[in-house]
């Protein structure tokens, strides 16, 4: 279990550039967490902090108990730690990495050969091959099972999805699952916000801070816009027509579609008929349910 | 130890897989040895040379005859002023000028002593003091043979450097720089470049979220460099010894014991650079700036420090190439024993702590 109260952190001198805002949150055993946001959220800042590799400027950690500072030590006993960078020794075999970190935490592949087996199965046919020679998604399973091979009771993955083609990235997201089936918890953080849906609870992270945390279906209830999707016509036009009319409240680019939110009164046919006018002949408008994506709008907006 | 020997194991396939570090650590040596001893020709040749006798008797006559005949010497002739040597050797036309006193033979007969002066045209200095030396070597030799001849005791004053290398061979002076350079530019550079390099690759982050313990993997780390070092040790030594016929005068368990002293201060070195810079490129500038160019220019290896202003001469007290170029030149060439070399060995375990104790202090447990 991780518990996090009030972390602040700041780079440069002065503490000009805030990476961390006063996160609070706690994670419970055995749950996956995944904390969401753009780049330069302040993601990989929080997950350093969480593994004892860099020191916050004020607020408090504590993985099962052990308090992060203090007892950085043990806390590294009980981590598995996935940077948001491939980390492992390019020029190292598959197997050969894998046995290096083994017998850095004092154990061996066989000894925990069960908990890595579905992961390692995948890429076992390439074990002589080069880390460096690996495609993104293998070298993302290669460290997912470095990071486990010493049987972690807390798995800390920073944007493990990053880079890594559709397929692969479900096959990834179904490994977690089985490994917390195994009682591991584990933090996770995604910058694909399809991927919330995954996770057992999400918190969602904007300039260092958390703009909200519940479960992904709990942040879906919470979103009170109306929201509907319109399809038709040249994309570019249409968003700066639409953002012009004065009772819609945003619009945004979803993939071949737009997501508009607009103002309690407006009905789809007004829409359609204001876009017929403007040109628009081929235009269709339906409610949505919201993403999770269309959450985070609605909360940075 | 499993933790060790595997990371040690680790570091071994980092080089060997490298064929271009594999080729830097062990050409080097070779490269430099072979380079240094046979097309960088640091002998001087073609000694110009000018004699101001005012009174000249058996004595002079010798000693300018045992010179003019020295094959290292161009014997350009007499002059009979002072004056008219400063003018010729102001135009360049002369390396060494040899004064040597009124009433040479009278002052050597009655008193024992007589002067020489040496008087070299030092704007190379390095050709300039090699000159004197020749030409002190030549004249020390004429001296013994007097001495020999009339059993009387008297004195030439020269002061004879050149005791030690009677054969006037250079690759007597730079063989002990090669070892120094080489091994500095192994270590330092090597080492320091391997542990930036993981903190570059992001691997740092993941050895340091381990239960790793930190002196664990900087021991690690220093191993395989201290073992390749120590090969080019004696690489450069069988070369030295085969190929340029250099000499191993002293005790080789003292010149190994030397060596392998230098290798862990060159080592502690590149920690010291690693623990301060987070860029490869910065730690190889830094390494080069500060291990190699000052063992080149200010170690004595290439220029004598004694020609050195003296501004050079404190400064050169700091590079520790310096003081073990001295030790092996004394137990290498000199033939000397640790009672001779103890100063030089004590500055090298100094500099040593020194340096650990900087890079304990600079050792970070975490990533900044």
């Amino acid at each position: 279990m991780i518990e996090v109260k009030d972390l602040h952190k700041s780079y440069g001198r002065h503490g000009k550039a805030n990476a961390l805002n006063g996160i609070t949150f706690t994670v419970k055993k055995g749950e996956i967490f995944g904390v969401i946001g753009p780049d330069g959220a302040g993601k990989s800042s929080l997950f350093r902090i969480l593994a004892s590799l860099i020191l916050p400027d004020s607020g408090t950690v504590t993985i099962n108990g052990f308090e992060v500072i203090k007892d950085y030590q043990k806390i590294r006993q009980i981590i598995g730690y996935m940077p948001g960078r491939f980390s492992l020794y390019q020029d190292l075999s598959v197997e050969e990495n894998l046995k290096f970190f083994a017998t850095l935490f004092n154990t061996t592949i066989e000894e925990n050969y069960y908990l890595i087996k579905d992961i390692y199965q995948q890429i076992e046919p390439f074990k002589n091959r080069r880390a460096g020679a690996l495609s993104g998604g293998m070298k993302q399973k290669l460290a997912l099972s470095c990071a486990l091979i010493h049987k972690p009771e807390i798995l800390i993955l920073d944007e493990p999805t990053t880079g890594v083609d559709p397929v692969s990235r479900k096959e990834f997201w179904d490994m977690l699952d089985r490994l917390k089936e195994q009682g591991i918890t584990i933090l996770v953080s995604t910058a694909y916000m399809d991927e919330a849906s995954r996770c057992d609870r999400i918190a969602l992270i904007l300039e260092g801070k958390f703009i909200g945390s519940n479960t992904p279906q709990g942040i879906i209830d919470d979103y009170s816009e109306i929201l509907w999707s319109v399809i038709g016509g040249k994309m570019s036009t249409l968003l700066s027509v639409l953002r012009n009319h004065p009772k819609v409240k945003s619009s945004f680019a979803f993939g071949d579609k737009l997501h508009i939110t607009v103002k309690e009164g407006l009905q789809t046919f007004d829409l359609k008929q204001y876009l017929l006018n403007k040109g628009f002949n081929n235009v269709c408008i339906d409610p949505i349910q919201p993403t999770i994506e269309d959450c985070f709008m609605a909360l940075t907006s | 130890m499993k933790q060790l020997i595997a990371f040690v194991n680790k570091e071994f396939h980092h080089i060997f897989r490298d064929s271009r570090t594999l080729l830097v650590i062990l050409g080097i040596p070779i490269v430099q040895i072979l380079l240094f001893g046979f097309a960088i020709n640091m002998e001087v040749q073609d000694i110009r040379v000018a004699f101001y006798d005012p009174t000249p008797d058996a004595f002079t006559t010798g000693i300018t005859e045992r010179i003019r005949q020295n094959a290292y010497f161009n014997y350009l002739g007499k002059v009979n002023s002072m004056n008219e040597m400063e003018v010729v050797m102001r135009k360049g036309k002369l390396d060494l000028a040899i004064v040597f006193e009124q009433d040479f033979q009278e002052n050597l007969v009655h008193s024992g002593n007589a002067a020489v002066q040496l008087l070299s045209n030092s704007s190379d200095p390095n050709r300039g003091s090699i000159s004197v030396n020749y030409a002190m070597a030549i004249i020390a030799d004429y001296q013994k043979d007097q001495m020999n001849i009339s059993q009387i005791p008297f004195q030439i004053q020269t002061e004879n450097r050149m005791v030690y290398n009677p054969l006037m061979k250079s690759s007597y002076m730079f063989v002990p720089g090669i070892m120094g350079l080489v091994m500095m530019i192994i270590c330092t550079i090597m080492t320091s470049v391997s542990i930036v390099r993981e903190k570059e690759r992001g691997t740092m982050e993941v050895l340091l979220a381990s239960p790793l313990k930190h002196g664990t993997m900087i021991f690690a780390k220093t191993i395989p460099y201290m073992v390749i070092s120590f090969i080019d040790f004696i690489i450069i030594l069988l070369l030295s010894y085969f190929v340029l016929d250099v000499p191993v005068n002293g005790s080789l368990f003292l010149l190994c014991l030397i060596a392998i002293l230098y290798i862990f201060l060159s080592l502690s070195y590149g920690l010291t650079i690693s623990t301060l810079v987070d860029k490869q490129v910065n730690a190889v500038i830094i390494s080069a700036m500060t291990a190699m160019i000052p063992v080149l220019m200010l170690s004595g290896m290439i220029f004598p420090i004694d020609n050195m202003p003296n501004v050079l001469q404190y400064f050169s007290t700091i590079v520790p190439a310096r003081w073990f170029i001295d030790a092996i030149r004394k137990v290498m060439i000199q033939g000397q024993g640790l009672t001779m070399v103890w100063k030089d060995v004590l500055i090298l375990i100094g500099m040593t702590v020194f340096l650990l104790a900087v890079t304990a202090v600079n050792t970070k447990k975490r990533l900044e």
